[in-house]
């Protein structure tokens, strides 16, 4: 059964990109284990604003775990401890009495941090948009079902495209690298036959992208997997250094 | 008075949106570079309107408030989205659709602007399937449909539970290529503060940089206004935190009518509330209706028992437990519409038979699911939402039935527009769920997915041809007109009055105590006692927060307390107009039920002879209350009917 | 070029030299075998790889592949820390699924290559260098050894249990070198998917663990032998 809780808290406060950060320790009295993570930050910063200071900012928004808004380094994982869940899925319960929570930032050269725990993702949509689409505009495309397209690529392709790009893949990555992201967008499409297209020019235009924004190189330890909230798997990165390989030779 | 004029085009129903693209004026491609239009918002109306006429040559300035355009709220939308493909061979149809949307709204909506919706459905399937969208398929290779609540065909295309992320991740990335191609320039982190009108036109947007706190000008020929919907007046909804009303609200003190805004829709499948700190409510997917069976105790003393936790649900057998949408709707059963399954539960608990401590909730079963189709068949189809329904609730929905109640969740009302999705100022269009025009007084499951791309991808990009096509010789406009310096002035001076209260109350406390007001007296069941009440006190809490509300740091650089207190200064106008809308409104229909218009039996009653018309509010000045404004609904090829879900 | 300024190119880089290695290795392994069954047959094998020029230019390859394998490896290593950014979690929590191996392949990497350098001073210095130099024998404790001899020299090594250990130590980091990088390197190929990728990772533990109980076996083979 859920109970009140009560427990230290160790946020990590930065003003700006260039600031010196540091923790700030907080502790906090009766929380009910059923609010969620967000909600007790919630009541932190209600607490911090009556004291008349800054509240603690991070990003959050539609806290159901599907816009990928919400970006906290809980407890040494992107996302806290649950599995397959964002920062705005987890509730109280999975903290016990008196312990220590630590809240960080991602931690990144590719994601500065803005203030606190707000990081700057931008380099996502910068990658996205050096070919992380089908080159179609709006108007005539044939019918829906004129090209079929077998259910399990189909389904393959879903699973890649679940991807909510929140960043918990960079930001477990012991080497800053992007490429679960880019990998996810890149299976999805190739897989398509309306992606197969472009696909090799996809899949060069967005290394290079991802590469030049600074993200480091794939070591295969997996903690992206293992951390994605969406459980989004490493073969997409197989694929992706397939697609990669095959373009350059062909070149 | 204002004189509304719909522009919607002569000729027989099914002929109008063809004849109006026959006739419209165009802009030829060497002009269209010459035209800036600025469009807020990046959801699917955004996205795909600044997708879309990126390719056509425009010269576009996109601005979200997320971090990325690709965490639009419409992310969050799961069922589905609605076509007339008939691919199922079930019967469906153009005119079905746009019959059912109809029917659906409760005779509210225009009937041109809905069949032209029914009408563009299929071009937006194609048009996703050929952006790479992975939709679900059969083995064939073909697209899967299912059903979904309010229709009787299976019309509804579905990628997972996940519809709406992917359908949005698809306009986003067409936005991402056009911004790659120059044609679009991405203003992320931008939340609109105001709109500048020069001459009457709209011409331009203040914006403040939620990064480094800046008020920044953008001038352009048009605006067009993706905003989404204004749900969050009531602080506890479905919709992501960020999601406001303050563009519609700035448009409406410029002169833009808004539209019908006492329609909002509450959803019948939310997880109930929990405690005073929850900050907002998350919904379970509508399809859980199609094998999860609603009910509540048959017996008074059961329903105790539950509320005071001495009893489970599993204690109580069949023949104790009351069906109640399969008892009244035997036709439609747990598949009623939202706005008909939301009320049956407000019923249910207003007479004591709630089933959580609160007693605001009712149960959804997958017993019967369970062992007809087996587990495996159940947890295949929903186990994601168990899964997020046990994390969040920590009971498991296989062995103990799920508890839900309805939830603010969409708004039908917006901003007026005409035909060519145009609000009463010239220049301004208004497209997805910030406008008010297709869903009437009521949406359908998986049609707002359908309203916002439609609106995106093939309406908007001809109608504001329309209006750009005379607009070629006007040359770019300077950010140092007069207009701007004075709205800026105005809008600092605002900022600073707001910083200058320096209260004893946090923006959420003032936001939660709005919300409990719209709840209580706007809320699903509506009376003229109730609402009068509500303007008394809404007036109060706008009182209470010019006056106490406090607002800590620096208002010239990220502050986030400040960006919620803009918002909900405009939540709070919102509720006002809300609440004048509903108490003039006096019938019951859709999403706005009056109890003292009701049947015998508990339904809607509508009052077609008084209020067959959209009532539009103008804006008066701060301290009047809003003028209405009626556009006449004709229907000339729908027969109006009442609703019947019962057989 | 693609090899060296993308990241994936540089892994393919990473793969090929770690794959053409791990033949090296198995074929080192065979021949190793060899002397335990017979210590002729493996001299007869030293002598075939001795100063000929088709074994100096064997060896030449060899050591390129070394020598790319571990610049990229510390070039990587630095880019990688490069792109982590300035900061450091205070906190850090590893996932079950992520195997402390994947995240130290440098260190391991350096105590292999430490090992390696034991190994050229113990055995190449006193072969193929000597015989490149132009001596037949080398005196190693008051005995002599033809060149050739290399069952002489393992037998002598591995007397020594000084020797015998650090040479163990080092092929247990070679095992956990191994058992990430072989599937990794397919993995970075892009020869992999959901099924194979377990089937990978099974194979490398097995594979790993042959190889490295044959070199192991050899060692203490001849450590019991010299008792």
């Amino acid at each position: 059964m859920d109970k009140n809780i009560s427990f230290t808290l160790k946020v990590w406060r930065q003003k700006g990109p260039k600031a010196k950060g540091s923790f700030e320790t907080f502790q906090m009295k009766d929380i009910h284990q059923s609010i969620s993570l967000l909600e007790m930050l919630d009541i932190l910063n209600e607490r911090i604003i009556n004291e008349g200071k800054e509240p603690i900012v991070f990003d959050h928004d539609c806290r159901e775990g599907i816009c990928g808004m919400c970006s906290l380094y809980v407890n040494g994982h992107p996302h806290g401890p649950g599995v397959r869940a964002t920062t705005c899925q987890i509730y109280m319960r999975r903290f016990n009495d008196g312990e220590t929570i630590t809240i960080e930032p991602w931690r990144s050269a590719g994601f500065p941090v803005i203030r606190d725990l707000m990081v700057d993702r931008s380099s996502y949509d910068k990658i996205i948009q050096a070919g992380g689409y089908v080159s179609v505009n709006t108007g005539a495309p044939q019918d829906a079902n004129a090209i079929l397209i077998p259910k399990d690529i189909a389904e393959k392709s879903m699973d890649a495209a679940s991807c909510i790009g929140c960043g918990s893949c960079v930001a477990a990555c012991k080497n800053g690298s992007a490429m679960l992201f880019v990998s996810a967008k890149i299976s999805q499409l190739n897989l398509l036959p309306q992606g197969k297209v472009e696909a090799a020019r996809r899949a060069k235009a967005m290394v290079s992208k991802m590469d030049e924004l600074g993200f480091g190189n794939c070591t295969n330890t997996r903690a992206c997997e293992a951390e994605c909230p969406k459980g989004i798997s490493i073969s997409n990165i197989a694929r992706m250094n397939r697609e990669f390989i095959s373009a350059k030779l062909k070149d | 008075m204002t004189k509304l004029d719909s522009k919607i085009p002569a000729g027989p129903l099914a002929e109008k949106w063809n004849n109006y693209k026959n006739h419209q004026k165009l802009v030829n491609p060497a002009n269209k570079r010459r035209l800036d239009v600025i469009i807020v918002g990046t959801g699917l109306a955004g996205a795909s309107a600044a997708a879309s006429l990126g390719e056509m040559g425009f010269r576009v300035k996109n601005f979200c408030i997320q971090d990325s355009p690709r965490r639009a709220h419409s992310i969050a939308a799961q069922g589905g989205i609605n076509a007339a493909k008939n691919y199922t061979n079930d019967g469906d149809s153009v005119f079905r659709l746009f019959y059912d949307t109809i029917k659906g709204g409760d005779y509210r909506a225009r009937e041109s602007n809905v069949y032209r919706l029914a009408e563009v459905s299929n071009a937006i399937i194609d048009q996703c399937v050929a952006q790479g969208i992975p939709f679900a398929r059969d083995y064939g290779g073909t697209l899967a449909n299912r059903s979904f609540g309010g229709a009787q065909v299976s019309r509804t295309f579905y990628a997972r539970g996940q519809t709406g992320q992917q359908l949005l991740l698809g306009a986003y990335s067409a936005l991402m290529r056009q911004v790659n191609l120059g044609t679009v320039e991405l203003y992320t982190r931008h939340d609109m503060m105001d709109l500048i009108l020069i001459d009457g036109r709209a011409r331009g947007i203040l914006s403040r940089n939620l990064v480094t706190g800046e008020i920044e000008r953008f001038s352009a020929h048009a605006v067009v206004v993706a905003t989404g919907g204004y749900g969050n007046a009531f602080f506890l909804s479905t919709n992501a935190m960020t999601s406001n009303g303050s563009s519609a609200i700035q448009c409406y003190k410029r002169g833009a009518l808004f539209a019908n805004p006492c329609f909002a829709q509450i959803h019948p499948t939310c997880i109930p509330v929990n405690g005073d700190h929850q900050s907002k409510l998350t919904l379970m997917s509508e399809s859980l209706r199609n094998d999860g069976r609603i009910w509540v105790p048959k017996k008074l003393e059961d329903a105790k028992a539950l509320q005071a936790g001495t009893k489970q649900p599993t204690d109580i057998p069949d023949e104790d437990r009351d069906f109640y949408l399969e008892r009244r709707y035997p036709a439609f059963g747990n598949l009623v519409p939202r706005d008909v399954a939301s009320r049956a539960a407000k019923e249910r608990c207003d007479a004591g038979f709630g089933v959580n401590n609160t007693g605001l909730a009712v149960f959804l079963d997958f017993k019967y699911a369970i062992d007809r189709l087996g587990k495996d068949v159940v947890a295949d189809r929903y186990g994601n939402l168990f899964d997020m329904y046990e994390e969040i609730k920590n009971t498991d929905p296989y062995t103990s039935p799920m508890m839900i109640f309805p939830a603010i969740h969409y708004t039908m009302g917006g901003l007026w527009v005409d035909y060519e999705l145009m609000s009463n100022v010239p220049g301004l269009f208004v497209i997805g769920e910030a406008n008010f025009s297709d869903h009437g007084a009521n949406r359908l499951g998986a049609s707002a997915l359908m309203q916002g791309l439609a609106d995106g991808y093939f309406v908007l990009p001809y109608t504001i041809q329309n209006y750009l096509s005379d607009q070629i010789q006007v040359p770019r406009f300077s950010t140092d007109l007069p207009e701007f310096e004075k709205a800026e002035k105005e809008l600092k001076d605002k900022i600073n009055k707001l910083k200058a209260v320096n209260g004893k109350r946090s923006v959420d406390s003032l936001h939660r105590e709005l919300g409990l007001v719209m709840w209580d007296f706007v809320g699903m069941g509506r009376t003229a006692k109730s609402l009068t009440t509500a303007i008394g006190k809404l007036k109060e809490v706008k009182k209470e927060f010019w006056s106490n509300v406090r607002i800590p740091g620096d208002v010239n650089e990220l502050n986030v307390e400040l960006e919620k207190a803009l918002r909900v200064a405009d939540f709070i106008e919102i509720g006002l107009l809300m609440a004048h809308d509903a108490l003039m409104r006096e019938e019951s229909c859709g999403g706005h039920f009056r109890e003292e218009h009701q049947t015998e039996e508990g339904e809607a009653l509508r009052h077609d002879d008084k209020f067959f018309f959209v009532g539009c509010w103008k804006y008066t000045g701060e301290e009047s209350d809003p003028e209405l404004i009626k556009e006449d609904l004709v229907y000339e090829e729908t027969p109006v009917q009442t609703r019947n879900y019962k057989s | 070029m693609w090899l060296t300024n993308s990241s994936i190119g540089r892994k393919v880089v990473m793969s090929v030299t770690g794959i053409a290695l791990i033949l090296f290795l198995t074929f080192h392994l065979v021949m190793n075998l060899v002397a335990i069954f017979s210590t002729e047959a493996y001299n007869l094998i030293c002598e075939f790889l001795g100063a000929n020029w088709y074994a100096l230019v064997a060896t030449m390859g060899l050591a390129a592949l070394f020598i790319t394998h571990i610049v990229y490896a510390f070039w990587l290593t630095a880019q990688n820390r490069k792109a982590r950014g300035n900061e450091r979690y205070a906190v850090v929590e590893r996932r079950e699924t992520v195997k402390w191996t994947s995240q130290n392949m440098l260190v391991l990497g350096i105590i292999v290559l430490l090992g390696l350098g034991l190994h050229l001073f113990n055995f190449w210095y006193n072969m193929q260098f000597q015989e490149i130099v132009g001596n037949h024998e080398v005196l190693l404790g008051g005995q002599n050894y033809a060149v050739h001899d290399g069952a002489g020299f393992i037998a002598y090594t591995f007397s020594n249990p000084i020797y015998a250990i650090l040479y163990i130590v080092w092929l247990i980091a070679l095992w956990f070198h191994l058992t990430h990088g072989f599937w990794s390197a397919i993995q970075s190929i892009g020869w992999s998917n959901d099924l194979w990728i377990n089937r990978w990772k099974v194979v490398s533990n097995i594979f790993s663990t042959v190889v490295v109980a044959g070199f192991i076996l050899v060692v203490v083979w001849f450590y019991i032998a010299s008792l």
